[in-house]
């Protein structure tokens, strides 16, 4: 009974996975427009080389860098409050008002922000009249998506530090550890998996994203925009396979990377 | 570790604004569904109700949701069976290749949206779509369904891990078929982690746009495609901005459905 839909993820999706990895060592008929299957490296040398794919991967990298550390400078304050400062009651509240934007459409909260830093929208009238406001651009994409994706680093924080006993913080008090040592030595060891479990949601979001970039990026483009607009407007699917490598590479590396410290039983 | 008074202070700020940051926006798409004026110019001069009533008789919006709930509603169902399934085989059986399913499961999701929308568009076209199934709103219920798996998965799998075989061992003992069992034993064990993964499952495909994007066929719009295709459209802003209202009222619906029945847990664990 497993067999028939498992056969279509096992099968079909990866398998095309797989026909996507191998096209993206074909190349299109510039002429005809046919995908012309002979293997080449021809795709990668060009993004390797040219200098507008190289900055849009590290511009698309370090887009989703920052969102990360913004995440994780953002959340350990907030998840540490909720798991050992706030009250038990208030806690449960806390987690809900965390929890509840995260059913709220993730274009109704793009789109919020396009609101937000419209020109002469309400961030440009707080800071003083139109044009003051940072406005559409890069900044404001990884500001967007640094909100979209707060929550998933949030809570895979809150949820590692709860299960940190109260009392093995009173211990190493009683022991005499200062609040920094406690920190060091108690604390970060339980965040370190839960905060590389929700880089792993922060990081991998932010780096397949287009639609923000879209709609409060200006004229910014990701490595999604490329890969979009090369499967669609140019029609050259192995070169969209080909730029598609590159998240992917670049997340299964960094998943192998944090497995290793017990994030994946975080998430 | 006992903190001061004062970083008891500072963090309790910090959480205040960080709170601040998430509900502002959130606000504002409520305050400017009642803008009169067209553009987003801040502070609006006149509010009005008249985008609500339009918005209401918008043809376009109210099919799109119509689509996204349907697509919700079967995404769902393929995947609580197929999530169900998964994890009883993980949990209950060693088979060869348990550790890579179990990666194979989150891969639809870890990957980039585009990745996996381009990786199913051609996998329907060269697998289904030569059996004389075009694409269509099926396609879009089979690509959510494969992203939406992991949901039921992982919270079925945990259920399973915490609650053990013992009661379903003792109620064997007492002489209950296997079908007995799993009614009156298992069914209500999981029945919770269904209803948290179920959720989710809907509200992760009620949401979607890049795979969706990939898998619909002509004609199909579910209701983040609309919102897309009129988000750059400044006629139609006002309509935009009452169903972004909506959808922002509507999102306190599924945690407080998953208060009553699942009890404070449920919908903590996203994927």
């Amino acid at each position: 009974m497993l067999s028939a839909p498992l056969l279509w993820l096992v099968v079909a999706y990866l398998g095309a996975l797989a026909v996507l990895l191998v096209s993206a060592f074909w190349t299109v008929n510039s002429f005809t427009g046919q995908v012309v299957k002979q293997f080449t490296v021809a795709n990668f040398r060009t993004i390797l080389t040219e200098e507008v794919y190289r900055n849009v991967t590290l511009r698309s990298l370090g887009v989703a860098a920052a969102v990360t550390v913004i995440c994780v400078v953002l959340a350990v304050p907030m998840a540490f409050y909720m798991a050992k400062v706030a009250s038990p009651r208030s806690r449960k509240w806390l987690v809900i008002a965390i929890l509840t934007p995260l059913w709220a459409s993730y274009l109704v909260k793009a789109y919020a922000w396009r609101i937000l830093l419209a020109n002469g929208g309400p961030v440009d009238w707080l800071l003083g009249g139109p044009g003051n406001g940072p406005g559409y651009g890069l900044f404001a994409v990884i500001l967007v998506l640094s909100y979209l994706w707060l929550p998933y680093m949030i809570l895979p924080i809150y949820a590692g530090l709860e299960r940190l006993p109260d009392s093995m913080l009173e211990a190493s008090a009683d022991l005499g550890a200062r609040a920094g040592r406690t920190f060091r030595q108690i604390v970060l060891p339980i965040l370190i998996p839960s905060v590389f479990a929700g880089s792993i949601f922060t990081f991998s979001l932010s780096l397949g994203d287009y639609i923000t970039v879209q709609i409060v990026g200006g004229k910014n483009q990701l490595i999604g925009n490329l890969v979009y607009a090369n499967i669609g407007a140019a029609n050259n699917l192995p070169f969209a396979a080909a730029i598609a490598t590159v998240p992917v590479v670049v997340m299964v590396i960094y998943l192998i990377a944090v497995r290793r410290s017990g994030a994946l039983e975080e998430l | 570790m006992t903190l001061s008074g004062f970083s008891r202070w500072a963090l309790r700020a910090f959480m205040a604004l960080g709170l601040l940051f998430i509900y502002v926006p959130l606000m504002l798409v409520l305050v400017n569904s009642f803008n009169g004026d067209r553009t987003f110019a801040w502070p609006p001069h006149d509010f009005t109700t008249r985008w609500w009533s339009a918005a209401w008789a918008n043809d376009g919006a109210r099919a799109a949701l119509l689509t996204s709930v349907k697509a919700g509603l079967g995404a769902t169902a393929i995947a609580l069976i197929l999530g169900t399934m998964v994890a009883f085989a993980v949990q209950r059986f060693k088979f060869f290749g348990r550790d890579t399913l179990s990666l194979l499961i989150v891969l639809p999701i870890a990957l980039p949206g585009i990745v996996t929308g381009i990786a199913l568009d051609s996998a329907w076209r060269s697998v289904i779509e030569p059996l004389g199934i075009g694409k269509g709103l099926f396609s879009v219920i089979v690509g959510h369904a494969t992203f939406c798996v992991v949901t039921i998965y992982n919270n079925v799998l945990a259920r399973l891990r915490r609650t053990g075989v013992s009661l379903e061992d003792a109620s064997a003992d007492l002489g209950a078929s296997p079908g007995q069992t799993f009614r009156y034993v298992t069914f209500p064990l999981i029945r919770s982690a269904l209803l948290a993964g179920g959720l989710l499952s809907f509200a992760l495909s009620f949401d979607e746009i890049i795979v969706t994007t990939f898998t619909a066929g002509p004609g199909v719009t579910t209701l983040p495609i609309w919102i897309f295709n009129n988000l750059f459209r400044p006629n139609q802003a006002p309509v935009v901005n009452v169903v972004a209202a909506i959808l922002v009222v509507l999102s306190v619906l599924p945690v407080w459905f998953a208060q009553r029945l699942a009890g404070p847990d449920a919908g903590a664990s996203r994927t």
